[in-house]
């Protein structure tokens, strides 16, 4: 069965709050609260030291060592192989543009040939509940709808702008 | 962690050709992989060959390090991915050890587990016989976060989690290496 994430631990989420206050990422204010429930719970203080245990143990545990021949294993194992070049050295990124271009166009040319092979008038003996032509189409495109309209689009490109700027400052972070 | 070049002034030594420099990488590295790459991999004769093949895919695709995150957790990415396809392909039996039958499978396949556990009472050896009985979720992520002395935030690029997942799953795991210590090691843990 798949975990819920979202669900509080098991003790009412005092482990998750000590287990912070162990890792050192709780706040400041939630950091002495902390210490000062260790002081005067007793429920409290036996979570903390029982947790502070493992915390200690786990950390002190050794790791596991491979055998005495792993180093000169590896190193016989990349004497039959080169580096590969980085991947953004051979992805050109003309191809790449080359394919997309190829691919819009492959289904604009689509659309278009089957837009051109539709008889529009084929179906005109049916009767539509309503009168097409003489749907009053201004009626539809008065102000309240067409600033609707606009402003989710408005929304919608703000958002994508925001996205947008939001990336390039991540990467010009990473980068510094 | 270490002492002598930095992992940087290595890679950029590799790439300019003085392959022998790998080693130092090796050498640096070669416990905290093979640590994790046991977690997933139980057998240490498998755990090992899989190592080995991580470090070769590491070297061969050296280039593509571009330096924005540590090499360690550059690394540990690589192991992540190369230990779920080898289980993947070998259909291993990924399940954890959760109930009592399979714990008791788990020691009759292996004899010298309890005897090995009464000759060696020491604190140490029962947090890493603990942590083998988790699954390879949890162990994974305790291993990263007390061995391999990874943030949670590199943590959750290792993993592909947000950092608040990755915390949450930390918790967890721990709460369960706790209770498989409380469940199975009774007379160790009244003895710390």
């Amino acid at each position: 069965m798949k975990e819920n994430i979202n669900t509080p631990l098991g003790d009412g989420g005092i482990d998750d709050r000590l287990w912070e206050f162990i890792d050192g990422q709780s706040s400041i204010e939630e950091g002495s609260a902390i210490e000062k429930l260790i002081e005067t719970n007793k429920q409290w203080k036996e979570k903390y030291h029982e947790l502070l245990e493992l915390h200690q143990l786990v950390q002190a545990s050794a790791l596991e060592e491979p055998s005495l021949r792993f180093t000169k294993n590896v190193m016989e194992e990349i004497a039959k192989y080169q580096i590969a070049p980085a991947a953004k050295n051979y992805i050109n990124n003309k191809i790449i543009w080359g394919i997309g271009i190829f691919f819009i166009t492959l289904i604009i040319g689509f659309l278009i040939y089957g837009f051109g092979q539709v008889d529009w008038n084929a179906g005109s003996d049916n009767k539509l509940p309503i009168d097409i032509s003489k749907v009053d189409y201004g009626k539809f495109f008065n102000n309240t709808y067409v600033n609707v309209f606009m402003m989710v689009n408005v929304v919608l490109g703000l958002m994508l702008l925001d996205r947008y700027l939001a990336a390039k400052k991540k990467k010009l972070q990473k980068e510094a | 962690m270490s002492t002598g070049p930095s992992d940087s002034e290595i890679i950029s030594l590799v790439l300019k050709g003085d392959h022998n420099a790998y080693a130092l990488l090796v050498e640096r590295y070669k416990s905290y992989v093979f640590t994790l790459t046991l977690r997933f991999i139980k057998s240490r004769e498998d755990a090992e060959e899989v190592s080995q093949d991580i470090f070769v895919k590491a070297y061969r695709s050296l280039a593509d390090f571009k330096g924005t995150a540590k090499f360690s957790t550059w690394l540990y990415t690589i192991v992540n991915t190369t230990c779920i396809t080898f289980l993947r392909k070998k259909r291993l039996d990924i399940r954890s050890l959760d109930d009592e039958k399979t714990f008791e499978v788990a020691d009759n396949q292996d004899s010298g587990f309890r005897a090995n556990q009464v000759e060696q009472k020491s604190r140490l050896n029962m947090v890493n016989q603990a942590i083998a009985l988790l699954s390879p979720d949890d162990a994974e992520i305790i291993t990263l976060f007390y061995k391999n002395e990874q943030s949670l935030e590199e943590i959750g690029q290792i993993l592909g989690l947000e950092v608040n997942t990755a915390k949450v799953r930390l918790h967890r795991a721990r709460t369960r290496l706790k209770e498989k210590m409380e469940r199975y090691f009774t007379e160790e843990v009244k003895d710390l």
